[in-house]
């Protein structure tokens, strides 16, 4: 059976390219970037090439990105040592109902520190309102953090608004950027955006690797003690090989950019209006406008995720829904709860996101599918009087 | 992978999917919050189940628990019927991951719900209804 994987936003493979260009650096190319002798310098030098290459992808100086080991580091990092650092200047912070765990979760344990934090709420597409985030911003208010692209209904904050806005009431700015670095132009220089998160395996990279933009300037501590790496302020030995791969898949999303975001954008507008005109009681969540290019996120009335799930990975389609029992919880996603959803219709959501190894024959296999899984599904529902 | 082959098998190829129009007893427990419900109908000659279909919104377990209660239950009479419990449900399938031991529940529950409906639309008393209250099924997991 063929198997199809639609879940980019979960992780990507890592392109034949990238793995191609780490391999050295496991067994001849190994030495430690700290070392004096010349295993250790070619390890150096290769460490700053990448970093070059995964600056110039956000547009920023290479003496602004920090390797960390990844996304969730990153949002750390940025939240638990920027409060820390100016928690003299106040204890009040920004963010969103729809962010990823690791910013949610970061904020609720300075919160168990005495920091107070908002969470904004969302519209029916996702979007923050920038009234709302002018309202709450107080005079301690330290820290915002918002999110470039929602990785489950691909809305795309306005970042640049929400940056100029935090840098008119003197409010650091840090946005995670996680499904965004790739998907999207970037441009930090024009952004007012004073942290930035990045991943490598979203933008078929290796796993385990990641970074964090730090505008020159910015006050942060270190998140791990140790050496001096990172520029004393990210101990631990660098992960060479998993930097050279980020670095390559970097060097690649650039380049590719353009032809990246028209393909994905594409097969995304063909698989929604197929779908919607296919099935009857689905409704597609997020935005029509400023989503990320391949994200598709569906609710079936009278079905659960999980089902479905199940479904379309005995035709061979792997996706993800935000459905409690996918979760193993008893809520749905609290992104889909925050743009309004009814539990009856979270439960049934589904997310099928491309990327660049879809086809379009792909998409149309899956809309065959849905069709029949989905009716199969709402025959068997108390829910559905078909 | 996450569920046994017997749960696959179930999930896939469900058996006594449907309703039974003026069945002898349906019961129906669970609740949209936390994404599963499930409804079970029987009909009931001399006291044996003849016949038992379900209809069920939920998970992949869900659906099994359900399909292989219908299965478990037909031919049985309802005292036999009343001895099913959700652990039977489990070992039957072969497993569930302890996340969804909760969709075993709901199985025995929709099916007690049903007979107590039976038994009281037909004034009949069974010693495996006794203290039963379908009011007091647990919906929650």
């Amino acid at each position: 059976m063929k198997r199809r994987y639609l879940d980019y936003s979960a992780t990507t493979p890592v392109k034949k390219e990238v793995l191609e260009a780490m391999i050295p650096y496991f067994t001849e190319t190994f030495g430690n970037a700290s070392s004096i002798h010349t295993f250790g310098q070619i390890a150096k030098e290769v460490l700053t090439e990448s970093r070059k290459k995964v600056a110039n992808l956000i547009n920023a100086n290479e003496n602004e990105i920090f390797f960390t080991s990844g996304g969730t580091e990153s949002d750390n990092w940025a939240l638990k040592s920027i409060a820390k650092v100016n928690k003299n200047r106040g204890k009040h912070i920004i963010t969103s109902k729809i962010e990823h765990h690791a910013i949610l979760h970061s904020c609720e344990t300075l919160e168990s520190e005495g920091f107070e934090v908002t969470y904004l709420d969302v519209d029916e597409y996702g979007f923050i309102s920038l009234e709302d985030l002018k309202n709450a911003i107080r005079k301690d208010t330290i820290l915002i953090s918002i999110m470039y692209i929602n990785n489950e209904i691909g809305t795309v904050q306005n970042i640049e608004e929400i940056g100029k806005i935090a840098k008119d009431n003197n409010v650091i700015f840090h946005t995670d950027a996680v499904q965004a670095a790739g998907n999207i132009k970037i441009d930090v220089k024009e952004l007012n955006v004073d942290l930035l998160s990045m991943s490598s395996h979203k933008i078929y990279g290796p796993k385990g690797i990641g970074a964090l933009y730090i505008k020159r300037g910015t006050r942060i501590i270190p998140f791990m003690d140790g050496g001096a790496q990172e520029k004393k302020k990210r101990a631990g030995t660098e992960n060479i090989p998993a930097i050279v791969g980020f670095a390559k898949a970097c060097e690649i999303a650039k380049e590719n950019l353009d032809e990246h975001i028209n393909k994905l954008s594409v097969l995304r507008d063909d698989l929604i209006e197929k779908v919607s005109n296919s099935i009857d009681d689905v409704k597609v969540n997020g935005p029509r406008d400023n989503r990320h290019p391949g994200n598709v996120n569906f609710a079936f009335k009278y079905i659960e995720g999980e089902a479905l799930l199940l479904m379309l990975d005995a035709v061979g389609v792997a996706a993800s829904s935000g459905s409690a029992c996918t979760a193993g919880s008893l809520e749905p996603s609290h992104v889909l709860m925050s743009i309004g959803l009814g539990h009856e219709i979270a439960h049934g959501s589904l997310r099928l996101t491309i990327g660049d190894f879809t086809e379009e024959e792909d998409i149309d296999f899956i809309v065959e599918n849905l069709i029949r899984i989905v009716q199969t599904l709402r025959d068997m529902s108390p829910l559905y009087q078909g | 992978m996450l569920y046994t082959d017997i749960v696959m098998d179930h999930f896939s190829n469900p058996r006594n999917v449907g309703e039974i129009k003026d069945a002898d007893g349906m019961g129906e427990v669970g609740n949209i919050q936390c994404g599963d419900i499930m409804r079970i109908y029987i009909n009931v000659v001399d006291d044996v189940i003849t016949e038992c279909k379900f209809k069920t919104f939920g998970c992949g377990s869900a659906i099994a628990s359900s399909s292989i209660t219908t299965e478990l239950v037909k031919g049985k009479t309802i005292d036999e019927a009343l001895e099913l419990t959700n652990k039977d449900v489990v070992q039957q399938l072969g497993g569930l991951p302890s996340v969804k031991v909760h969709c075993s529940v709901l199985a025995e529950d929709a099916l007690k719900v049903a007979i107590y409906d039976y038994a009281e639309k037909n004034n009949k008393n069974y010693k495996g209804l006794e203290g039963f209250d379908p009011n007091q099924v647990n919906h929650e997991h």
